[in-house]
């Protein structure tokens, strides 16, 4: 009986929400100051608060790879992590790949090499590739295929991907 | 038309927008005071809600409400009010209708709140009480009640032919076998989500993952009861659907219901869990007796299968019209059973009935010829149909003996060894295997629009969608083709039910329907312009008629001397036009049904067997493809290459197992429901043979969508088989069916 009342007590009180932390971002290359309640992802700060919906959501648990972005030079899932964790921090999406008006050679690597179809997984694919070539592991083609496989493409795009890696590493060589 | 548009392998015209993220798919299209809803889903198959209290969910602040059964506004009631474009027959589910529970994760609730974060967090706090009654979810042990549908909503069954018993009776050599196929679900990149939003004025606009927005306004207003002047359907970008948004998903109801009632927009977004709470490919079982003479004649074949759905649904799909399409046989016999069970209606998935029934097909197939002792390729040749024996029709084309041809000689097919386990590498054992397969090459009925300016730029549109086909890129081509336009002088719009009514993207027929409205309504913007141009004094073009003239480079000019020419921009000039506008409907041609209209594909298929480990490498895939004209070899090949790669989910990696003591899938995530990865993926040559079509469309195009997957998966089998001795007949083959 006396649960029965605790609960119904419980259930009268609105929950109070967890308060709001300051973190301060540069993301594609803008300082920003946000006030961030401690729950919401670094994708969800991107999409929902910053309306930088280039960064997709495919699962939520890390387990697609489309909302890779860039998190101080290193690709991640931004589905993984929390936003007031990384204060500090820079983060570059795939809105701030193409540098006045002129598009990063992996984009354009996308867009000759056919590397989409529907367009979902590419800003994930695309930032990916980024982190990928400046990790400086991938060496062979199998290298590639393994380190690309966090990002899942379901129209199957896979071997055009992987072109515009190859391509990718040999003109980052070249520099 | 010297532009020569068709053809080139251009590259897609929206690229640059999905490269830079500013392509915005459903859930992203934000508006002030957008509330969000999150769906909570049934934790029992079958039975009634008892209780539902959402006290506590409402408690939280920030919450605006919880819609269930018990508080939701009124809406249709009867079936028909539900029906979709996509509905097969019955009764269709309606979300939140009453308490009975009719499968798992059916939606119960939905929480709507200020912030994703609160309403995600408020939907764990519904609390559900069930009066649980025993579910039937087992396919194997309901298979003893399968039924016969009193309407398919595939195609019928063919009539048998001859007599297939005695003929089997008869035959020399026998296969008589069984082999089955897994529940698979869709699971596009983007999840289903609505953005539905209310204004002032009673309108309704809705951002919906569709495969034509006429479907969503379609349900939407029959569903609600609202005028279709009030709700406007906009799907501008969809991020892969392959069947899943054939249909409006649950998503699309809630999202709308929310907003009626909050009178604010709401968006609702399923998570990839709830992705398998919907549609998926039906889970079949299929009997083959296949009989064929010592030297290689069939001679009969009979095919029984079964399949599932739903309680309340009768969904079918093309299994069992393959046999007749693809092999010449006096003797054959069909039959396709449905399974009723607690789980939610089957839906089209990428070459629906065809990658099942083709699998089983090429693999039946595959074990006679090695009974027979024959190349399984000369099998297919010697038992070629020039006929649809279904339906007695001869072919419009068929140019799979040339895929045959040129498909054998990229891969290096003669030098294949015939016995099982004779070919290695290492440890690896390596296997080699053929199939091939068909798709229909339909036309429906659509309309499509186009305005001429006097700049020169041409804007086309109809309500089709591009689900990452390339429907935007291919139209742009037809209609720059059609008016001798510079590519980027052309605009195509689509997914938008302010345009010109087209059917669902599906069926791999969207380049042959709305293709020739696009061909069409150029078409007679030329003729205008011819008119316009010789309603001119002195005009150069005053006695020429339509087949005289060519369009090039923004000019008319004479076939016969090009420098009688004058530019549309003079020719409205002169005319006093701001703009010429055209509409038209296009529809299929009554020759058509005097033909079979089908793509073919074959594939060859390499793969290496670990012997220890049981683990498979597809490393080579050559597939060619008869599939008419190929408007763009560049979208084109993607998409085989694609569809290859799902053949390759089909064969190794894709199953939705369902837990009968819950029932309810319980793989309902992409860690433990494995599609193919990079990884996974290696050599694949796509090859398009010639092939001229005067029938199937003025295009001569056939769809290539889903062509490029129903081969892929039984030539891995086959390869399998070849590389270990061992045939496995129940998909996927996982390595431990290897060991």
């Amino acid at each position: 009986m006396k649960d029965k009342l605790e609960k119904e007590k419980e259930a009268a009180q609105p929950r109070a929400l967890p308060p709001k932390q300051t973190v301060t971002l540069t993301i594609n290359g803008t300082e920003r100051q946000l006030e961030l309640e401690p729950w919401v992802s670094l994708l969800d700060m991107l999409r929902e608060q910053l309306h930088l919906t280039g960064t997709k959501v495919g699962c939520n648990h890390g387990q697609c790879g489309a909302c890779t972005i860039l998190l101080d030079g290193k690709r991640i899932n931004s589905c993984l992590t929390l936003a007031v964790m990384h204060d500090g921090a820079e983060i570059t999406t795939i809105e701030g790949l193409a540098k006045d008006g002129e598009l990063h050679p992996v984009q354009q690597g996308f867009i000759v090499h056919d590397a989409f179809q529907c367009g979902y997984c590419t800003p994930g694919q695309i930032c990916s590739v980024v982190g990928l070539v400046s990790e400086g592991k991938a060496r062979t083609l199998d290298d590639i295929r393994d380190l690309m496989s966090g990002n899942i493409c379901r129209c199957g795009a896979y071997n055009n991907i992987v072109k515009v890696v190859q391509e990718e590493l040999e003109r980052s060589k070249a520099q | 038309m010297s532009t020569n548009q068709i053809g080139k392998p251009t590259n897609r015209v929206d690229g640059r927008a999905k490269v830079t993220g500013e392509a915005k798919y459903a859930a992203e299209f934000h508006v002030p005071d957008l509330a969000h809803g999150v769906v909570v889903n049934s934790a029992i198959a079958k039975g009634k809600i008892k209780k539902i209290d959402t006290s506590k969910a409402m408690a939280v602040e920030g919450v605006f409400k919880v819609i269930t059964h018990e508080n939701r506004k009124d809406y249709a009631c009867y079936d028909k009010d539900f029906k979709d474009m996509d509905a097969p027959p019955g009764s269709p589910f309606r979300p939140l209708y009453n308490g009975n529970i009719l499968f798992n994760m059916q939606p119960v609730a939905l929480v709507v709140a200020e912030t994703l974060e609160l309403a995600r967090y408020a939907a764990t706090l519904v609390e559900v009480a069930y009066e649980e009654e025993a579910h039937e979810t087992d396919f194997e042990a309901n298979r003893g009640e399968a039924y016969v549908p009193e309407k398919y909503n595939s195609t019928t069954p063919p009539k048998p032919w001859g007599n297939p018993e005695e003929a089997l009776a008869k035959a020399d050599v026998k296969v008589e076998v069984e082999y089955a196929h897994p529940t698979e679900h869709h699971n596009p990149m983007e999840m289903h989500a609505t953005v539905a939003v209310w204004e002032e004025n009673g309108k309704l606009t809705v951002y919906d993952k569709i495969q034509g927005v006429e479907n969503t306004l379609q349900y939407i207003t029959s569903s609600f009861g609202l005028p279709k002047e009030k709700v406007h359907v906009l799907s501008p970008f969809v991020g892969g659907a392959f069947g899943s948004g054939l249909r409006p998903q649950y998503q699309s109801f809630l999202a709308v219901l929310a907003a009626l009632e909050l009178k604010r927009p709401v968006r609702v977004m399923l998570t990839r869990p709830q992705m398998f709470s919907f549609g998926h490919r039906p889970r079949t079982t299929q009997r083959f007796a296949l009989g064929a003479s010592k030297d290689g004649k069939l001679e009969a074949l009979i095919q029984d299968v079964f399949a599932e759905t739903s309680t309340f649904e009768d969904y079918s799909e093309d299994v069992v019209i393959w046999p007749g399409l693809l092999y010449k046989c006096d003797n054959m016999k069909f039959s396709h059973k449905l399974v009723a069970l607690d789980e939610y209606t089957p839906l089209d998935m990428r070459a629906p009935g065809g990658t099942t029934g083709i699998f089983a097909l090429e693999s039946a197939v595959d074990e006679l010829a090695y009974k027979l002792g024959m190349d399984p390729l000369v099998f297919r040749l010697k038992n070629y149909t020039d006929k649809d024996q279904n339906n007695d029709l001869p072919f419009s084309s068929k140019e799979l003996r040339a895929c045959y041809i040129q498909g054998a000689e990229k891969f290096g097919w003669e030098q294949r060894s015939k016995e099982p386990r004779s070919m290695r590498n290492g440890h690896q054992l390596v296997g080699w295997g053929v199939a091939h397969g068909a798709w229909e090459a339909q036309q429906a009925k659509a309309s499509a629009k186009a305005v001429l300016t006097t700049d020169g730029k041409l804007t086309i549109s109809s309500a089709t969608a591009d689900i990452g086909t390339g429907t935007y890129t291919v139209m742009t081509q037809i209609a720059a083709e059609t008016l001798g336009l510079p590519l980027e002088d052309v605009t195509f719009k689509l997914g938008d039910t302010s345009l010109p009514f087209a059917p669902l993207e599906g069926g791999s027929k969207t380049v042959s329907t709305v293709g020739s409205a696009v061909k069409k309504v150029c078409e007679k913007i030329g003729e205008k312009l011819l008119r316009l141009a010789q309603q001119q004094a002195n005009s150069p073009l005053k006695d020429a008629e339509l087949k005289d003239v060519t369009f090039t480079d923004g000019r008319l000019h004479l076939k016969s001397d090009t420098a009688k020419a004058v530019s549309f921009k003079e020719i409205m000039q002169l005319g006093q036009r701001e703009q010429l506008e055209e509409e038209v409907s296009s529809k299929p041609s009554e020759e058509q049904k005097k033909f079979a209209r089908f793509a073919h594909s074959v594939a060859f298929v390499e793969v290496k067997v670990d012997e220890d480990l049981g683990a498979i490498q597809v490393s080579r895939i050559v597939t060619a493809i008869a599939g008419g004209r190929i408007i763009n070899p560049k979208t084109a090949k993607s998409q085989i290459m694609g569809a290859a790669v799902w053949g390759i989910g089909v064969a190794l990696e894709e199953e939705s197992v369902m837990d009968n003591n819950y029932g309810r899938f319980m793989n309902h995530d992409l860690e433990k429901y494995h599609v193919p990865v990079n990884a996974d993926v290696h050599d694949i040559d796509v090859i398009f043979v010639e092939e001229q079509d005067t029938i199937v469309n003025a295009l001569g195009a056939k769809g290539l969508g889903e062509i490029g997957i129903v081969s892929i998966a039984p030539a891995i089998v086959n390869a399998v088989f070849h590389a270990t001795g061992k045939r496995i007949r129940h998909l996927p083959i996982k390595l431990d069916k290897l060991l």
